[in-house]
């Protein structure tokens, strides 16, 4: 495999408090990496120093030049309320911009109708702007994907389809994905690799198979959490 | 109709034609109130216009340019909100300025002198107009994300602080402009306005820019209009027509729901 990031002795400190400890990693393409942690880990801290957001100590060593597509948490429909953006003009505001039909093509693959695109964007469901954000990202082929909790605000069955989505696109194009969710069934379905974050500086970090059991979720998340292993 | 009217006229439309449209996007970044302080920023030129007797638009163009280019400065400084910056330009700008500035002479920069425009000028209000409105343009969509969220803006390889200062530079121009039509103290107006209307009837981008530079227009035209046979002063009467259509604009809101 080859490896696509490097990232060595990480250190990221914000207005003075350190949030991430000298932490190091390696990705390789193809992979998806998922990132856990408890809140306040430091897991969109990590999301965004690697897309270039934060000063960081250490270093970040990207092996080919990342086409990326990115979905931050906190962007929801609420955000875009003041602006009178349909749908279709929030796909307009890619560079360059996406052809109809293939519009219509990620939207259809995310689950929404194609009357969505003439939808004012920020009276979508939190749900469906969520859903449509994923086609947004997904729709200008990007070969990096960071999606931080593309889940939030969908059904558990929504949840479902967005990660299947994502599985079945990773499998077509080889993208590398890394992925921030608290959905541990969702880990350990479908991530080959996890890296756990805390603020101690006890990362973990290796294939998800080998590594999430209870006892790692516990050092991780600081209590007992019930976990079931899919067969 | 008088050469002095079209001229008038002519100014008019293009001045407030490109502020409806520019406020589009300044509504959108809740930046509307940023014209305000800048437009205030006038007055020390107008000062120093009035004190060493050349012409008032020289005075305006260099202190409102600068203006933004001192809040665009700042802003990557302290990473403040540009509104908070305008606020204390104008404060600056506004306090020299009333140290210096012949009160009773300053009318002309309160409430602008467009009915008096000359041919030269107006040419070059026309010039200065078509030159924002196409930078306006090229770089609609992207300030457009960069409003909405400006991470993905940086992922989409756009140069945040490259299209600030195009932006800011914009909103210079047009404010100085704005005084000409209006003057200093309401320049605002012409930019706020138009958008708020437009909003309030359009559901898309596209009629969102259109009406706003449609209600711009039709202000300016009918304002300059009404003015004229109440003898009334131009400036404001252009701004009064605005908040108007606007208020038109609340009853026809269309419910997007």
């Amino acid at each position: 495999m080859n490896t696509l990031l490097e990232v060595k002795n990480l250190n990221v400190d914000l207005d003075g408090e350190k949030i991430i400890d000298n932490l190091s990693f390696q990705v390789a393409q193809g992979e998806i990496l998922t990132i856990l942690g408890a809140n306040g880990a430091g897991k969109t801290v990590l999301l965004k120093t690697l897309l270039g957001f934060l000063p960081y100590e250490g270093s970040i060593v990207w092996h080919q030049k990342p086409k990326i597509g990115y979905l931050p948490q906190g962007l929801n429909q609420l955000k875009v309320k003041d602006f009178p953006l349909t749908v279709q003009d929030f796909f307009a505001l890619k560079n360059p911009v996406p052809d109809l039909e293939e519009i219509t093509t990620f939207l259809h693959l995310v689950g929404l109708e194609k009357d969505t695109l003439f939808k004012t964007a920020g009276n979508l469901s939190g749900g469906q702007f969520q859903r449509m954000l994923v086609a947004w990202t997904l729709v200008s082929h990007p070969n990096v994907l960071f999606f931080d909790e593309p889940t939030t605000g969908i059904d558990i069955g929504g949840g479902e389809t967005i990660y299947s989505l994502l599985r079945t696109i990773w499998e077509k194009e080889k993208l590398t994905i890394f992925l921030v969710t608290h959905d541990l069934n969702i880990v350990y379905k479908h991530s080959t690799h996890v890296l756990c974050l805390n603020r101690k500086g006890h990362h973990c970090f290796g294939m998800a198979k080998e590594i999430l059991n209870p006892e790692m979720l516990e050092q991780v998340f600081g209590t007992e959490i019930k976990f079931y292993e899919h067969h | 109709m008088s050469f002095q009217l079209i001229f008038t006229l002519i100014s008019g439309i293009f001045i407030s034609g490109v502020a409806g449209y520019l406020g589009t996007l300044m509504l959108s970044k809740k930046m509307s109130v940023v014209a305000g302080p800048l437009a205030h920023l006038a007055f020390p030129g107008v000062a120093l216009a009035l004190i060493f007797g050349f012409n008032i638009s020289l005075g305006v163009f260099p202190f409102v340019i600068m203006g933004a280019i001192l809040i665009w400065l700042l802003e990557e400084r302290t990473k403040l909100p540009m509104e908070n910056l305008a606020a204390i330009i104008f404060a600056s700008g506004v306090g020299t300025a009333l140290l210096f500035l012949p009160i009773d002479k300053a009318e002309e920069a309160l409430i602008g002198s467009i009915e008096k425009i000359t041919p030269w000028e107006t040419t070059i209000v026309v010039v200065l107009s078509l030159l924002v409105f196409y930078v306006v343009k090229r770089l609609y969509q992207k300030m457009m994300l960069m409003n909405v969220y400006e991470d993905l803006a940086v992922i989409e390889g756009i140069n945040i602080k490259l299209y600030n200062l195009l932006y800011l530079l914009s909103i210079a121009i047009v404010v100085a402009l704005g005084v000409y039509l209006v003057g200093g103290l309401i320049t605002a107006a012409l930019i706020a306005i138009p958008a708020a209307s437009a909003k309030n009837i359009s559901k898309g981008l596209r009629s969102y820019k259109m009406w706003a530079i449609v209600l711009g227009t039709v202000s300016a035209i009918a304002g300059i209009f009404i003015a004229r046979f109440a003898r009334l002063p131009t400036g404001p009467m252009v701004v009064v027509s605005g908040v108007i259509l606007f208020l038109i604009s609340v009853i026809f809101r269309r419910q997007l729901f």
